[in-house]
């Protein structure tokens, strides 16, 4: 037997990339760097801001002197504004969460129906999505003001305000200067700006059921009603759960829509955490404490990772 | 029990460019198995879905029990169907997956298990109500599949390539107890594929399908030995039909119509010779297949595993189809003519 000649060199460097030892590591580096700089170490450095005591002014960390246990989140919880702003989060979430959740259906179905112009449709209904936040919240903005508000016109022209009408005799309803109507127009937004979303998700859901299935359950003898609360919200529950954690976490952690419509107001009755950690550690200048209203973010994500984590397992096993 | 029955159905996809399904008659006998079989493609499960009320025609009359349904939806036709894919409902186990045709049906729970216990009975599934269906093999789900169709007590049971998905081992014995099953129950079943030996084995009767047209309609002894035309003579068979080019007609016979000279000599009168030049053998034990050429055209013989022909390549033999196995088609249009053995005889030119 002869000893096979080794490959010539050209054909080693060739192949060094098949090498998975060193592919694996070179894709996955720009990814680790990415979040290792902008999520791991702004995160590591909130941890320590939060139990410091930095401000914008002092923003270093010299030594032990500086740390101050856990008097931040102490004060911060003992202040009225944050433990509103925690309920506004709270509320805003679970509230917009449940009505996208029915209109996403809603629309889901309707949109999977076979329709003229429902290229058209579905085109309209995902354009919330893809304008920037802070350029739609604007447009709200504009639509809700106080003085020339285009819902207030056409409510006036339709005799709903103004003088001996139903809402009142002012000429305008001051969407975002009342506290209730502030509160849900925050909310309305958030729904706008998520429905898109999740209707997509759901959508793809929708058509992953087999036609086969659906024939079945023709045949079965199943109307429209028992064929969609017993064939098709049961498939796609696991795919609704994926949608509804998306949505929490854009709902959860959301700035834009609460600082660029109300800024928090009237009397911080709009406030959210992300809000309010914002005003109270950047324009505060109090770093340390707005670290700490930020944290309180923390536990909520991570139990929302879990449950994505979970889903994502399940739907492996299965 | 119903008869079912179409009349000129016809459907077309695209405004009329593509057409399936053409001007299809068809009637079953009460309580009689029938196949459609054709290639795939062929309209077969169009025509299938149509009866279901899966599928609206784009012409013609679809009845059962003598009750025009075309305006009807599945739900009212009192069918069953069973899918390919069989369609098990994925998060239900395996009794909702059985009794939902029952709740949908508003019957009550004492009669739904009652109902349940007995498809689950009949077909052997008693064990594995609680389970889900990624949890059952591929002959269980088929089980599960029937049971949910049977539930029902229906009038037509419509079977859409229920075997397809099973391993060949498999597939034999789901095709013997299916066929038991339909025997007991003695429901109208119409069954698709595209596999003749299930055609064969399984049909009263068998339409052979293609093109969106019925080619031929017949028990599978009708179909295998009186082929309409030379679609079905060659579709049904394996190896096919040998067909060889004599003026304007194709002469038709068996690989297994071949045999050697028997003992007493060839009696000219009543059968006909051929001269086959061999290429190559297949040995399958029992028998073995020639594979040859025979006045320019490639054909097959079937002979018996130790019959004495030659297996080298160019090797020469003479073999003799009797006339009563020769079947005769225009050579045009492929059509089926009367068998005339004195025409044949004159024009072998043997």
């Amino acid at each position: 037997m002869s000893i096979p000649a080794p490959a010539p060199q050209h054909r080693r460097q060739r192949y060094f990339f098949d090498n998975e030892r060193v592919l694996g590591p070179l894709l996955l580096f720009p990814a680790v760097v990415y979040i290792i700089a902008l999520v791991g170490f702004p995160l590591i450095l909130a941890v320590l801001y939060a139990f410091s005591d930095v401000t914008v002014g002092d923003p270093r960390i010299r030594g032990t002197e500086n740390f101050v246990g856990f008097e931040n989140f102490r004060d911060v919880f003992n202040d009225g504004v944050f433990r509103k702003a925690l309920r506004n989060t709270i509320v805003f979430t679970l509230v917009s969460q449940v009505f996208v959740i029915v209109f996403a259906n809603v629309l889901a179905l309707v949109l999977s129906a076979d329709f003229h112009g429902k290229r058209l449709v579905r085109f309209l209904v995902l354009l919330p999505w893809t304008t920037p936040i802070a350029l739609g919240v604007l447009g709200w903005f504009w639509m809700l003001d106080s003085v020339y508000s285009p819902i207030d016109y056409i409510m006036r022209r339709m005799g709903l305000l103004g003088p001996d009408s139903m809402f009142g005799p002012g000429r305008n309803m001051y969407w975002l200067g009342k506290t209730d109507l502030a509160q849900a127009a925050v909310v309305v937004v958030h729904i706008w700006r998520t429905l898109p979303l999740a209707t997509v998700i759901l959508l793809a859901g929708l058509s992953s059921i087999p036609q086969d299935v659906k024939d079945a359950a023709n045949v079965d003898g199943a109307g429209f009603w028992r064929q969609l609360f017993y064939i098709r919200l049961p498939l796609l529950l696991p795919i609704m759960a994926v949608a509804t954690l998306f949505s929490l976490v854009f709902t959860f952690t959301d700035l834009t829509v609460s600082l660029v419509l109300t800024r928090g107001g009237p009397v911080n009755d709009t406030q959210v955490l992300s809000t309010w950690a914002y005003f109270k550690g950047i324009q505060g200048g109090n770093l340390a404490q707005g670290a700490a209203i930020a944290l309180f973010l923390l536990p909520v994500l991570i139990a929302i990772a879990i449950g994505m984590l979970r889903l994502a397992r399940r739907s492996e096993n299965d | 029990m119903a008869i079912v029955e179409t009349r000129k159905i016809t459907k077309e996809f695209d405004g009329g460019a593509v057409k399936v399904v053409k001007d299809i008659d068809i009637k079953t006998v009460d309580g009689e198995f029938l196949v459609l079989l054709g290639p795939s493609g062929c309209g077969k499960t169009t025509l299938l879905r149509m009866i279901g009320g899966l599928e609206h025609p784009t012409s013609g009359q679809i009845l059962i029990a003598d009750q025009v349904v075309n305006h009807l939806p599945p739900r009212a036709r009192q069918i069953a169907m069973v899918f390919q894919s069989y369609a098990l409902y994925p998060h239900m186990n395996v009794k909702g997956n059985i009794a939902f045709p029952l709740k949908a049906a508003n019957i009550d729970k004492e009669e739904q298990k009652r109902r349940v216990d007995w498809a689950a009975g009949i077909l052997g599934i008693d064990h594995l109500l609680d389970r889900k269906p990624r949890q059952l093999s591929g002959g269980q789900r088929q089980r599960v599949a029937l049971a949910r169709a049977l539930v029902r007590e229906p009038n037509v049971f419509l079977l859409d390539e229920p075997l397809s998905n099973l391993d060949a081992q498999r597939r034999a014995s789901a095709r013997d107890e299916l066929q038991r099953f339909q025997h007991e129950i003695g429901t109208t079943t119409i069954y698709v594929t595209h596999d003749q030996v299930e055609a064969m084995g399984m049909g009263h009767r068998i339409a052979v399908i293609e093109g969106g047209t019925v080619r031929q309609i017949g028990t599978p002894r009708d179909i295998y030995e009186d082929p309409a035309d030379t679609f079905v003579a060659t579709f049904l068979g394996s190896p096919p039909m040998n067909l060889i080019p004599r003026g304007d007609e194709l002469i038709g016979f068996r690989p297994e119509n071949f045999h050697l000279a028997p003992d007493g000599g060839v009696d000219s009168s009543t059968s006909l010779s051929f001269k086959l030049t061999s290429i190559r053998e297949e040995y399958l034990g029992s028998e073995k297949l020639v594979y040859g050429e025979l006045e320019g055209e490639r054909t097959v013989a079937r002979m018996a595993a130790n019959a004495d022909v030659p297996a080298a390549e160019g090797g020469e033999v003479t073999l003799f189809v009797d006339n009563a196995d020769l079947r005769v088609f225009d050579r045009e249009s492929g059509l089926r003519k009367e068998s005339a053995p004195a025409t044949i005889a004159t024009g072998s030119g043997s």
